[in-house]
């Protein structure tokens, strides 16, 4: 995905080419934001129930070696073949090494930030495995040989008529038409042949009870319980900080997921696994890929609280004009600009830029991190350990000798007062960041330090 | 040190003093868990009928008939209507079910979710795989929110569970609500109120 090397700047900058396009993104996003406002505003206990389930992640993270143990030790008791992968690579071979032990090349697969993040599809491919993502977005993507542009709304970013085309092209359903209700009916057809005839299902998972062995998972489409329920291996893969403490503790997060995602009261299926059916066997992978570091660091810690529900995304004016693919990594949007530089400090250095600040994804966080102000130390982090980009490091060198120096200061003011006035196009060109899709202000006549000398003089009473 | 032992360690490592488990605040009682449940159902685009007793259900279902070729059911008392009797060698035979009538332990009010366990289903694909879902429910089991339903779930010993909230949809293409993704394309909720309460 960062094959391009481009920057947050750069890829915004080649999504808002298309004005229109831009717009309807933009007005989507903020459609969903508004209907998880109005599911959010119907629980009177709204605030209450943030802060427990803030204050229940909390402590899972305070305690969470000892609740990886005991969730380790109900699920085996369950029946259920615990592995642990320390980063992807690991997760991506245990994953090949259990589909080869059965003999299989073709596999279906759930929704999955995780996988998404080890870069399993590329991996399986590699090795000659057919994946086929069963929720119809990332079904969406995959035909059309991109990541998901948003955790929760895959293909957010595609127009119906293009993915009218992708059908065409890969499921043979007639040129032009761009129906969802027909489409949807087409992928349905599509992937029920595929969840009736293969042998081991993929799936992610929402919450893990360290208290019963079991996982949850949550869709609305139905398509881990189609795959699980029909496989005969179902493989679940949960990075370390999905897990909760006590089963009760899902009415919580339960009642918060949906509301927050979608602005639905709940996804229609929300599937509790304890242990395989008859004759199924049943595997979860506890996958740390750089967890472990970001609880030690204590400024970020509370970004591993996050339970995917996108709502930061929605909410986010730059996530929203930008699209996801600026964001370069598996989790686009605000959650994903404080999780990426964890992994790689040095090619995510661009997204804790890549925010306004304004807050408000702090204010919808069903779990109350503090999104924005892990943003602002990141950006201090990021400088501080010289990987900041270098015309930013450029510019902030200059702007510290400049403030140092008053005299400078001056000067400078006054040079770029002379500037703005005189000379307006050495600023309003293309080579000026500031300058895209902004108008550059009119110069002001004077400085402050200017004004208040000319007026000192003069008494109050004047 | 195999990779748990290293994960398991830089875990410990890492994880900040102990926080202590905040209580869990359950909010007061809706007034009609009822007329709630209703409402959240028809807007998450399912339907209710309240019936008195599994002969009404049947009626309805008759009156039906024509929709649906195969109707299996795990309810005895619909055996007139339904495939009872339920035989098969593998979960994939379900695909050609029209319509499954289930029993659900419970529903909740806040989101017209219903509480299934594999305890009362044949196999845990059944209420996925047909192309409608009907489950029946009596009156007196509905809670109000999720937290009661846990209270009531407790420590039950189930190999599989799922809360059920109307039929399967999507709305990844351009945000356009489709029911019947890949599960049941509608949901039909018997609300058994035999009125003597």
């Amino acid at each position: 995905m960062s094959s391009n090397h481009k920057d947050h700047a750069a890829l915004a900058g080649q999504f808002n080419k298309d004005e229109d396009r831009v717009d309807w993104h933009d007005q989507t996003l903020w459609w969903v934001r508004q209907k998880r406002d109005k599911a959010a505003h119907q629980v009177t206990d709204w605030e209450v129930l943030r802060e427990t389930a803030s204050g229940i992640k909390n402590n899972t993270l305070s305690r969470l070696s000892e609740y990886l143990l005991q969730f380790e030790e109900q699920a085996i008791r369950n029946g259920v073949i615990v592995h642990w992968a320390a980063d992807a690579r690991e997760h991506n071979e245990i994953v090949t090494t259990l589909l080869k032990k059965n003999k299989v090349d073709r596999i279906v697969k759930s929704k999955s930030m995780l996988t998404e993040e080890c870069h399993l599809n590329d991996h399986l491919e590699q090795q000659g495995i057919e994946v086929i993502d069963t929720d119809l977005g990332e079904r969406i993507v995959q035909l059309a040989g991109e990541p998901p542009s948003h955790i929760v709304l895959p293909c957010i970013h595609k127009k119906k008529e293009e993915i009218g085309d992708l059908f065409h092209e890969h499921l043979g359903t007639p040129e032009g038409n761009a129906d969802p209700q027909f489409l949807t009916r087409a992928a349905r057809l599509h992937l029920r042949e595929k969840f009736l005839t293969r042998k081991i299902a993929i799936t992610g998972v929402n919450f893990a009870i360290a208290e019963t062995g079991e996982f949850v998972v949550c869709t609305n489409e139905g398509n881990a319980d189609m795959g699980a329920h029909l496989a005969d291996v179902h493989i679940a893969c949960m990075g370390i900080e999905k897990i909760i403490p006590e089963r009760r503790h899902l009415g919580v997060f339960l009642r918060l997921l949906a509301r927050s995602a979608t602005g639905q009261p709940i996804t229609t299926y929300s599937s509790h696994f304890r242990s395989p059916r008859k004759g199924q066997e049943m595997h979860l992978v506890l996958v740390d890929n750089g967890r472990s570091v970001q609880l030690g660091r204590e400024a970020f810690r509370n970004s591993l609280k996050c339970i995917r529900c996108g709502a930061c995304m929605n909410t986010c004016p730059v996530y929203r004009k930008s699209g996801g693919h600026s964001y370069h990594t598996a989790i686009a949007g605000p959650i994903g600009a404080i999780l990426a530089p964890n992994l790689d400090m040095k090619q995510y250095a661009d997204l804790p830029f890549a925010s306004t600040l304004c807050g408000s994804c702090s204010n919808v966080c069903p779990v109350k991190i503090d999104i924005h102000d892990q943003l602002y130390k990141w950006r201090q982090v990021i400088v501080q350990e010289g990987n900041a980009p270098a015309a930013k490091k450029a510019s902030m060198q200059a702007m510290n000798w400049v403030l140092s120096h008053p005299s400078v200061y001056h000067a400078a003011g006054k040079a770029g007062r002379w500037v703005l006035k005189n000379t307006p196009f050495a600023v309003n060109n293309r080579l000026n960041p500031w300058y895209k899709q902004r108008e550059m202000p009119e110069p002001p006549k004077e400085s402050f330090g200017e004004w208040y000398k000319k007026n000192k003089g003069r008494s109050k009473n004047e | 040190m195999n990779s748990r032992e290293k994960i398991l360690a830089a875990v410990k490592n890492s994880q900040p003093p102990l926080m202590e488990l905040p209580p869990v605040h359950v909010p007061p009682m809706e007034s009609s868990l009822l007329e709630k449940f209703s409402s959240v159902l028809a807007s998450i685009g399912g339907t209710l009928f309240v019936v008195r007793d599994f002969a009404a259900i049947g009626k309805i279902l008759e009156e039906r008939a024509g929709e649906f070729k195969r109707i299996v059911s795990t309810c005895p008392e619909l055996s007139a209507v339904a495939e009872t009797d339920i035989r098969y060698n593998a979960p994939q035979e379900f695909a050609d079910i029209d319509l499954a009538i289930i029993r659900a332990h419970f529903g909740v009010a806040e989101n017209a979710a219903v509480w299934v366990t594999e305890d009362l289903l044949p196999e845990r694909a059944l209420p996925f795989i047909c192309e409608h879902l009907a489950v029946v429910l009596h009156r007196k089991d509905l809670v109000a929110t999720m937290h009661e339903a846990y209270e009531r779930i407790g420590s039950a010993d189930y190999g599989f569970g799922v809360f059920i909230a109307g039929p399967s949809k999507t709305a990844d293409i351009e945000q356009s609500l489709v029911l019947g993704a890949h599960g049941p394309g509608t949901m039909m909720i018997f609300l058994l109120d035999s009125g003597s309460y």
